[in-house]
């Protein structure tokens, strides 16, 4: 059940002043329309995890680890690795963050960050079995989100996906039946580096990366993810906005250019 | 994603159940299917099967949720356990979630939910038999059963998929084309104020079969919409010399 949420209380102050700098196509921290706050990556940084990635994209922090365990394939994919995202609002990450089972937010910001690595085929599945229909590895991905400044899908894609990037997989051996594991430790190999661009939408006007205060502004919010050539591999139109087709397709393109960018940070390009 | 067995386009260019590329699947809608319900519908859309129901505007429990200037909206997309080859649990998965949330906010800027502050508006989505597409078919028949319950709304949302399958872009996907196509992109478009509500994508197409994708959807809506509109005037317009005089 889906329930209508009352809209965040920001100054009225505030949202005034959005709206107007937002008609001479200004920002409140300064920024252009189109332009992202700072990104920055590190990865690595834990030991008990086989990959992780602490990204911030401005202030919004999330962090990303990998787990992976030996288990039974999914019946209708028996020939295929599992894949399993999940993504967790810490309370510690903003006042309006609750504890409990994962909300209607943090599932869909779970799923869509799954849609960016699965449907990129990022990983290769089927490299990933041990024992067709018996044993395959599972890719746990679980984002942390730490502080939250807006714009939590790019953050979390670009971490989850940079976290892979940095996750050792511990190579099994069948013996018969039994997988042992005799030190092999290799690094997963990811075949696609999907990249996310997340605009907000005021009316006829949008901008890139909104930022806390703008992401509670705004009236609904678009996400691209592509891949490294410039194909789009998951969309998810969020908030109760509307948008028309023209402004899709400029967002569109507008966001390529932004996911190249992107991209060159943190090395997927040259 | 799953090893191809079937091929999803023929030499003809025509698609597995003989569709056109830009081709609906038959509609079918059946306004006031339920007694007790404000406003229902059954909806048909080839072998989709849904209902959809609209209760309110009525008071709001628990009371802290309510809002005092406007009603909320409560969704609820849900599968029924038999609907699909292999038994769902009837408890809602997390997609069953996520679409709920999605549906709610497509449907948002029609309610004009101003007129009934304090009340709630329950929407519920019955998926009784899938076949690919029912978060769009669902939302089309959401919007039928809102006007169905007298609900004032701004406009109504048609809703309707295009994707990419065999290499061709097509209309309305049927499950196998879903799941077995290339990507899948559904769509919900308010023909009257020229906007998109809904918008989803996972697969792989370039940006241009992106564009045109939605360009396909955006048709395809409109004639789900006509259809939409025709079964609402064929039940509420009064017979030829009672003029006005409608009251539900």
């Amino acid at each position: 059940m889906s329930v209508t949420r009352e809209r965040p209380v920001i100054s009225k102050i505030l949202s005034k002043e959005l709206m107007d700098l937002l008609k001479q196509d200004k920002r409140v921290d300064g920024r252009s329309l189109h332009e992202y706050r700072k990104i920055e990556c590190e990865t690595g940084i834990l030991e008990k995890a086989e990959g992780s990635a602490l990204v911030s994209i401005g202030d919004t922090k999330v962090l990303v680890g990998t787990k992976i365990e030996l288990g039974t394939p999914f019946p209708d994919t028996p020939d295929q690795g599992v894949l399993t995202v999940n993504a967790e609002l810490l309370p510690l990450a903003s006042p309006s963050f609750e504890p409990g089972p994962p909300d209607e937010r943090s599932i869909s910001l779970a799923r869509y960050v799954d849609r960016s690595i699965r449907e990129s085929k990022a990983i290769d599945l089927e490299s990933l079995v041990l024992q067709g229909g018996k044993l395959v590895y599972v890719i746990y991905i679980d984002v942390y989100v730490l502080d939250y400044s807006g714009n939590l899908t790019d953050t979390s894609v670009l971490a989850a996906t940079k976290a892979l990037e940095n996750t050792k997989l511990r190579k099994y051996e069948l013996e018969g039946d039994l997988p042992v594991f005799k030190g092999e430790v290799v690094p997963l190999v990811l075949k696609e580096f999907p990249v996310s661009t997340t605009f907000g939408t005021f009316g006829d006007k949008y901008i890139i990366d909104p930022n806390l205060e703008e992401e509670h502004a705004s009236e609904g919010f678009i996400s691209f993810t592509y891949t490294i050539d410039g194909k789009v591999c998951a969309v998810m139109k969020n908030g109760q906005g509307h948008l028309s087709h023209s402004q899709v397709f400029e967002m569109l393109e507008i966001g390529w250019e932004k996911a190249k960018e992107i991209a060159r940070i943190v090395g997927w390009r040259e | 994603m799953t090893e191809r067995k079937t091929k999803l386009i023929d030499e003809r260019g025509l698609r597995l159940d003989g569709r056109r590329p830009d081709e609906l699947r038959p509609i079918r809608i059946e306004l006031g299917y339920l007694k007790h319900a404000d406003g229902s519908v059954l909806y048909e859309q080839g072998k989709c099967k849904i209902l959809a129901a609209v209760f309110g505007p009525s008071e709001v429990h628990p009371k802290h949720i309510e809002l005092p200037d406007r009603a909320i909206l409560r969704v609820r997309y849900h599968m029924a356990p038999f609907s699909v080859e292999e038994r769902k649990s009837p408890a809602p998965s997390r997609r069953e979630i996520e679409l709920s949330m999605v549906i709610r906010n497509a449907l948002e800027p029609i309610v004009m939910t101003e007129l009934f502050p304090r009340t709630v508006v329950a929407i519920f989505i019955e998926v009784l038999q899938a076949d690919g597409g029912t978060r769009v078919a669902g939302l089309s028949a959401a919007t039928l059963a809102l006007a169905d319950a007298g609900i004032p709304l701004r406009g109504l949302v048609a809703g309707c998929a295009a994707g990419k399958a065999g290499g061709t872009l097509i209309l309305d996907l049927n499950d196998t084309e879903d799941k077995e196509g290339e990507a899948d992109l559904p769509v919900a478009y308010i023909p009257t104020m020229n906007k998109i509500s809904l918008l989803q994508m996972d697969g792989m197409m370039t940006r241009e079969e992106f564009k045109q994708a939605v360009s396909m959807a955006i048709n395809g809506n409109m004639k789900i919409y006509a259809l939409q509109v025709a079964s609402l005037k064929s039940k509420y317009t009064p017979p030829e010399g009672q003029e006005g005089g409608e009251d539900q």
